[in-house]
């Protein structure tokens, strides 16, 4: 087996979130409040105002997913009633929690003192926290984000949205932590979150250089776990987006492509975007079909689940509920289905991609449902290459290697056809 | 395509009449009838709606004829529907795609799309795609139930609908004529409560496959038809001679977005269960209780939805309530059982499954669930499994 390459960036990273587990794991006996929510528009520095220690579902579940744990969480699930057609992070999730609810550091992780039902871009959300209400005793807050159908935010869903924040879920915060809310901690806060998103928005785009210094789907994943996940508007976020930028630029003026775990890819042959998240089950083996074959993926829609910064949204210390309610608004797949594809297109365009890839997984009816409209369009408006697989999320029944593999490598052939046909 | 009903059910004379324009209605998934209705008038307009719920009071005021799209059901050859979906996409948007792309949704001059579930959402973008010439919106229902947020936010939805169907026709949605289209509504809800009144008191003289029928004209139908049609059917079906069998009385739970084939509701009730409530076509009656007639209807709209509708698996149990409400629903119809039928890779129905079952185990209520798609063709296992179910019941009272 090979010992995979680190950089600083990666072992801050793993350093922060093993604090993080370990202040969960002593949430209790240090009195601190825990409020399970979501990813997709998350409101992580409005936890942060009162001192809250977030718990993202999703991330447990694609934690033990990576852990091989998710097969026998997911069969539990079933066992007790839940049906194999639907999402595996649900029952994942379940699994896990009937099965001791142990966090990927090894530590039990606290039950939740609040369920923030934060839900952009995914139905299944709604259902979930219902399914979680059920194992524990603590309050639900729903905060309704509307979809973006007509393929904007009209005034009247910021309003319903601020209207929300400011009528519902701030009081309910103060009441949960006891602590009253600062608006000028909440602007400091965001201003680290503008920051660090600018450092991210510069990574993700060095990608349209050649060779492109990073994977922006394998590797993508990585870079975007602080941001979307509970330290956006933390100093430590900032330091982490300033190190990877650090080092992406080095690999830049060096002519480095990006760093894989069997090491740095010598050559880059096909350069891809890719729609629709990883498989987690079998993440290092699904990479390796990649840049094994000099495959680099240089967009994905998938790093963009925890906001669109590329698209130029920053959060704003000016308006700091209005900035919150934009970014829940605003997230990838909050997106109707012509403004995805118009998005994949430009990836397309402007990183000068020779075709785009399809991961379309089976739990996932947000990202999946319309996909194989989105191929056709794609191939209509770009001429470039258009592939397409199925997997799972976390359910390793439903990630066919040989498979994906043959079907990748036939894609690959078909990108060196269209290069030969001109 | 359709499996008789049982001979003492079958309906003569006027009652045979007004089933036969209901199964008619029912069969016409080229929605000849819309065609037929925008005939008689050129600036009439339809506009098509998914399941589960939208007000069709909004485009009624607007002149507009709201108009239920709920798949192709058992009747549809999926040609090219299914080269649009993945294989673990449920089954009612292929056919719906597949009614789209074939030109026999070319009568509707624009679509809504309550919102439901993903498969329903992004299905919007897909259908501005792929019909760019129509009116397509993304209908958001709220989440948030308080009148100055939540409710607030859906009156502007109801704005915006009326807004682009007043558009097409040219009339305008003046408070008053929304309030009159309330009292038409209204009047076709009572109508339907008195048909599922009767069906709970004597669920033998309203078979499920006529009852169904009823539901579903009511999407295509003008209302005011609608409802003279119902009290007809309600009153006939009185004077009918139809026999009680000794069946078990069952409630359905999970079949309010894809339909179940008319097909299969028949097996069910040949296995030995009368089906004395449900949730099919569940948006025709969402809200079943009138909706105030008198002051700001668009807020009478609003505060129907948010507190006055019918508990769905789409629409988030803010009370906690739900297994409440269905265990109430089990005893106020008298329901021996309940069937947990939902379609397959139907995402709100299967994640409600686990918490319904809680509530039914903890309330000692027998219930069995099984899957369906809306082309469901085969009915064996079900029809046994069904039967199964009833004989228990009958048998020891439990299963």
């Amino acid at each position: 087996m090979t010992t995979a390459i680190k950089d600083a960036s990666q072992d801050r990273q793993k350093t922060m979130i093993a604090e993080h587990f370990g202040k969960l794991s002593r949430a209790k006996e240090d009195g601190r409040k825990v409020v399970y929510t979501f990813v997709p528009g998350n409101l992580t520095e409005l936890l942060l105002n009162f001192d809250l220690l977030p718990v993202l579902p999703e991330i447990n579940a694609l934690q033990s997913g990576m852990r091989g744990k998710t097969g026998d969480y997911i069969q539990l699930a079933e066992k007790s009633g839940h049906s194999e057609d639907v999402c595996t992070y649900v029952k994942a999730d379940i699994g896990m929690l009937k099965s001791g609810n142990i966090g990927p550091t090894g530590e039990k992780l606290p039950d939740p003192d609040l369920l923030l039902l934060s839900y952009t871009g995914c139905f299944t959300f709604l259902k979930w926290f219902e399914l979680l209400r059920e194992e524990y005793d603590c309050p639900v807050v729903m905060l309704h984000v509307p979809y973006q159908g007509d393929g904007k935010i009209t005034g009247e869903m910021r309003d319903y949205v601020v209207g929300q924040i400011r009528d519902v879920l701030i009081p309910e915060l103060e009441k949960l932590s006891g602590k009253k809310f600062d608006e000028d901690r909440l602007r400091e806060d965001l201003k680290r979150s503008a920051k660090a998103e600018d450092d991210l928005v510069w990574v993700l785009e060095s990608a349209k250089h050649k060779p492109s210094p990073i994977d922006a789907y394998f590797g993508g994943v990585y870079y975007i776990g602080p941001i979307f996940t509970s330290f956006r508007g933390t100093e430590d976020a900032v330091d982490y987006y300033q190190l990877l930028r650090g080092e992406i630029e080095e690999r830049l003026a060096q002519g480095l492509g990006p760093i894989t775990p069997d090491g740095v890819m010598e050559e880059e042959k096909y350069r891809i975007v890719v729609e629709g998240p990883p498989n987690w089950t079998s993440f290092r083996e699904f990479w390796k079909m990649f840049h094994s074959e000099g495959a680099v993926v240089v967009a994905s829609s998938y790093t963009k689940v925890g906001g669109l910064y590329d698209r130029g949204f920053r959060h704003d210390p000016d308006d700091p509920i209005g900035t919150l309610a934009d970014y829940s608004m605003g997230c990838y797949t909050n997106l109707n289905l012509p403004d995805r594809i118009d998005l994949l297109e430009k990836y397309i365009t402007d990183y000068d991609a020779d075709g785009f890839l399809i991961n379309s997984v089976k739990s996932c009816n947000s990202f999946s449902a319309g996909q194989l409209l989105i191929l056709r369009e794609l191939e209509k408006r770009t001429g470039r290459a258009g592939g397409f697989i199925e997997s799972d999320l976390v359910d390793p029944r439903y990630f066919s290697a040989a498979n994906i593999k043959n079907r990748l490598e036939s894609y690959f052939q078909m990108i060196e056809a269209k290069r030969t046909k001109g | 395509m359709s499996i008789a009903a049982p001979p003492q059910t079958q309906a003569t004379g006027r009652l045979g009449e007004i089933i036969a324009l209901a199964q008619s209605l029912y069969e016409d998934i080229a929605f000849k009838a819309v065609a037929d209705w925008k005939a008689k008038d050129k600036t009439r307009r339809a506009i098509g709606f998914l399941p589960v719920y939208v007000p069709r009071e909004v485009i009624h005021a607007a002149g507009g004829l709201p108009v239920g799209i709920m798949g192709g059901g058992d009747m549809t050859e999926i040609v090219r529907g299914d080269s649009y979906f993945q294989s673990y996409i449920c089954h009612l948007p292929r056919s719906v795609i597949e009614l789209l792309v074939s030109g026999r949704l070319d009568s509707m001059d624009g679509f809504l799309f309550p919102s439901i579930c993903d498969v329903i959402r992004n299905l919007s973008g897909m259908f501005k795609l792929l019909k760019p010439d129509r009116y397509v919106h993304y209908f958001d229902l709220p989440q948030n139930f308080r009148s100055n947020l939540g409710g607030t936010f859906y009156v502007s939805e109801l704005k915006s609908v009326a807004g682009a169907v007043s558009a097409m026709t040219g009339t305008p949605v003046t408070d008053e004529r929304l309030r009159e289209s309330i009292k038409v509504y209204n009047a076709n809800s009572r109508a339907m409560n008195a048909l599922l009144e009767l069906r709970i008191e004597k669920p033998w003289l309203v078979p499920a496959a006529e009852y169904y029928l009823l539901l579903r004209a009511g999407f295509l139908l003008p209302v005011d038809e609608h409802t003279a049609m119902l009290n007809e059917y309600t009153l006939l079906v009185q004077q009918s001679d139809r026999r009680a069998l000794d069946n078990i009385r069952v409630m359905v739970r999970g079949a309010f977005c894809e339909q179940p084939p008319v097909a299969l509701l028949r097996t069910l009730e040949r296995a030995g269960c009368y089906l004395v409530d449900d949730d099919f076509v569940v948006g025709s009656r969402f809200i079943p209780d009138p909706i105030a007639e008198t002051g700001n209807p668009w807020d009478a709209l609003a505060d129907a939805f948010m507190h006055h509708s019918l508990p769905a698996a789409s629409v988030y149990d803010e009370k906690h309530e739900k297994a409440k409400k269905l265990v109430d629903r089990v005893r106020e119809v008298r329901a021996d059982g309940v069937l947990l039928m939902a379609p397959s890779f139907c995402d709100p129905a299967l994640l409600d499954q686990p918490m319904l079952q809680e509530a039914l185990e903890q309330a000692g209520i027998p219930f069995t669930s099984f899957k369906y798609s809306e082309d469901t063709g085969q009915f064996q296992v079900i029809r046994e499994q069904a039967g199964t179910f009833a004989d228990a019941i009958k048998l020891w009272g439990t299963v």
